[in-house]
């Protein structure tokens, strides 16, 4: 132990400085808030929030608290992510690919689109996705059914409601023939490494989770049933539809805004991955007799995922956060409900603001803890 | 050290001038937020993003609306000029944050005084400019005169931040139909979402109702229902903790109302000094030392008339003649069926 002054002299200034500032900031919001007979607390998250929300994962009305009105945003926020980060990165997969794309047209398209949704605002497309859509749908009563069941219109999609008998027995079937899967893709790796015997692991998976669901419906008793959108006359010209599920138009237009402009960025990510292996690795490949499918599935892809992962964690953050967005259309995310509505009935700037924040946080760390695990677990194993 | 000396003594000295010649009145030195404006020349005041009749700026920036014309009372007031003021255009959402932190000095953006906002969120309602009340729009074409025609499932749009939410969910309750609510943050997009036909009904003051109304794509085509489901007593906010400020704004207030109930109006201000009416004198600074107790001279009250008007003249300029709500319903003197009713300036 030879600690120094002068070695963790500027540490200690460093973190002194940061306490001070961090200090002055609490000190100076508790005296102002102080002086303007402002109280600061979190009793409030328990008291009845007293206002609707238009669309909830969970069981809510007026009646339920401030925290339980959190939690509705916070899923309505979880909710449009999660769709969009799996339709920006399905998107983005195949649009990287398409510039690759010796042909053309299909490269030319890829770069346009690219171009173009990138370089336009976020806001203004979910804008002009929401208001272009809502000049453009249907009003409930002229709506055009798809496939004879769902209905796309103005005030939303409706589609219909499954309604199960026996759910519990078909979803452990399912999760059955999950752990079915992964110990026989376990002892197909071994059979691999010690015998060099391949076994068709995937047609077996995808006859496994066919077959166990379809016994719960035989010899299980499940039963599945429909429950179609019905129209129903409000007024003279103003209808709705009953029964089944309804998404609202808001969620809709900000998955699709969100998705197809976090696309562009993770196609270049996918792009710069692939471009990034070397041309030596493919040759390589196929000169010892792979064929061009396990080039690309055992050569290729597994070194473009190290490039393409770092940059793509950087979009899903981004795409997590831009969902904050959702308050100029009345989607209810974190934002519209706890940032924006709670926050005017309670007047409680202050606390909810800084939980928001923490939540964002704690989202955004969550998806990047997710990513670096699978970023470590496709990192050169170095033995 | 030393070279610094000089620039040092002169700055001290020139600091100490500067204090030894500014007066300033007991009541300017009680008064942060007087001083503060005096100083800065404007008044800071928080509006709408647009609300035609209430406060709106045309295509030069020139702001009008019967919620400006308190604004430009107090700093006709308290800087000479009803011009002298500085807006900030604020959404639902942002307006009381912008007045407690200290952003703004007076919001006028037609807000519903209500007992958690005026108690508990360090703000001081100074008094109402307009009394409304919560109403629904819908298209002609749906045949819906009243709101016992709801039905289940019915979709409404509206503000978020606002006591509409909370209006809208106690009436809906009541009567057991089941709802759902399309909150917007704007205005702009509730019109325009509602203009598109995202919801059946459209619900806010009915003031406000009938102002949107006039931005529609048609306006003929949508009524305003008959039913009042709420009290919405709109008017001036200021921040907790400086009173004479707050009675600055209250009285710049009350002498608009009081002008209007003595007849008194920016044409024949100037003449009304001579006149028998004690009262009428004491408004327009000809008796009395009405000005004093707010660190004001004696006319404050007569430039507010001169350059602003009367609160009939400025309903009639914002509200009336723009074909808004011509008739003044609940907003009418007292003395003619209406209930504004205010104090006396004595």
């Amino acid at each position: 132990m030879n600690f120094k002054l002068k070695d963790i002299g500027p540490q200690l200034i460093t973190v002194l400085a940061v306490v001070l500032i961090f200090g002055f900031f609490t000190y100076n919001a508790q005296v102002n808030m102080e002086n303007r007979g402002i109280d600061f607390g979190y009793g409030f998250l328990s008291q009845e929030s007293s206002f609707d929300v238009q669309f909830s994962l969970i069981e809510y009305d007026g009646s339920h608290s401030y925290f339980r009105a959190y939690l509705v945003g916070l899923l309505n926020t979880i909710l449009v992510s999660v769709i969009g980060i799996i339709l920006a990165t399905i998107l983005g997969v195949i649009v990287g690919i398409a510039r690759l794309s010796p042909n053309y047209l299909i490269n030319k398209f890829a770069a346009f689109y690219v171009e173009f949704f990138r370089n336009i605002p976020l806001l203004l497309q979910i804008f002009f996705w929401y208001f272009a859509a809502l000049r453009a749908l249907p009003l409930p009563q002229d709506a055009e059914a798809m496939f004879g069941i769902s209905f796309l219109t103005i005030k939303g999609l409706f589609v219909p409601a499954f309604i199960w008998e026996n759910f519990n027995i078909f979803f452990y079937s399912i999760v059955a023939a999950i752990i079915a899967i992964i110990v026989i893709r376990i002892n197909a790796k071994k059979l691999q490494e010690t015998q060099g015997k391949q076994t068709p692991v995937l047609l077996i998976s995808i006859g496994l989770l066919l077959i166990l669901p379809l016994l719960s419906f035989l010899i299980g008793g499940v039963r599945l049933s429909f429950e179609v959108p019905v129209l129903k006359q409000l007024a003279t010209t103003s209808f709705i539809y009953e029964g089944g599920v309804s998404l609202p138009p808001e969620l809709i237009a900000l998955a699709l805004s969100l998705s197809l402009y976090t696309a562009t960025f993770i196609a270049e990510c996918v792009r710069a991955g692939i471009q990034g292996v070397g041309k030596g690795q493919k040759e390589a490949a196929a000169s010892i007799g792979l064929t061009p499918n396990q080039v690309l599935k055992l050569v290729i892809m597994p070194q473009a995922l190290r490039i393409i992962i770092p940059p793509t964690t950087n979009q899903y953050l981004n795409l997590t956060k831009n969902s904050s967005l959702a308050a100029a259309i009345a989607y209810p995310d974190l934002v519209l409900v706890f940032a924006g509505t709670a926050l005017m009935q309670t007047g409680k700037a202050i606390e909810i603001v800084s939980i928001t924040m923490f939540t964002y946080l704690t989202l955004s760390i969550s998806i990047s803890i997710l990513m670096n695990w699978y970023n470590k677990k496709i990192a050169i194993q170095e033995k | 050290m030393f070279k610094y000396l000089k620039q040092l003594t002169s700055l001290v000295a020139m600091v100490a001038v500067l204090f030894t010649f500014t007066t300033e009145t007991m009541a300017a030195k009680k008064s942060k937020t007087l001083k503060n404006t005096q100083k800065k020349g404007f008044v800071r005041c928080g509006v709408s993003q647009g609300l035609p009749g209430f406060s709106n700026a045309d295509a030069a920036g020139n702001w009008t609306g019967v919620d400006v014309d308190v604004c430009r009372a107090v700093a006709a007031a308290v800087l000479g000029d009803a011009n002298k003021v500085k807006f900030t255009p604020l959404s639902a959402k942002e307006r009381f944050t912008a007045l407690t932190s200290g952003e703004i000095d007076i919001l006028s953006r037609n807000t519903t005084w209500t007992l958690s906002r005026d108690a508990d969120i360090g703000l001081t309602f100074v008094g109402v400019n307009f009394y409304d009340g919560q109403g629904f729009m819908v298209r002609k074409s749906s045949g819906i005169t009243s709101t016992s025609q709801f039905k289940n499932g019915i979709s409404a749009c509206t503000n978020i931040g606002t006591t509409t939410e909370l209006n809208m969910r106690d009436f809906f309750n009541s009567r057991g139909i089941s709802y759902e609510p399309v909150a917007f943050e704007k205005a702009d997009e509730v019109v325009a979402a509602y203009d598109a036909g995202r919801c059946d009904t459209y619900t806010t003051d009915k003031s406000g109702l009938a102002a949107q109304r006039t931005k529609m794509k048609n306006p003929d085509e949508h009524i305003v229902l008959p039913e009042t489901i709420s009290k919405e007593p709109l008017g001036p906010v200021v921040r907790q903790g400086d009173s004479v400020w707050e009675d600055i704004v209250r009285w710049s207030l009350n002498t608009m109302i009081e002008a209007e109930e003595y007849g008194i109006t920016s044409a024949n201000a100037d003449s009304m000094k001579t006149s028998d009416n004690p009262q009428i004198k004491r408004l327009v600074g000809a008796e009395g030392e009405m000005g004093a107790a707010f660190g004001l001279d004696n006319e404050w009250n007569l430039r507010i008339i001169k350059q602003v008007g009367n609160y009939g003249e400025s309903y009639k300029r914002n509200i009336a003649d723009t074909g808004i709500l011509p008739d003044r319903g609940p907003n009418e003197l007292w003395t003619k069926g209406g209930i504004l009713y205010v104090p006396p300036s004595r």
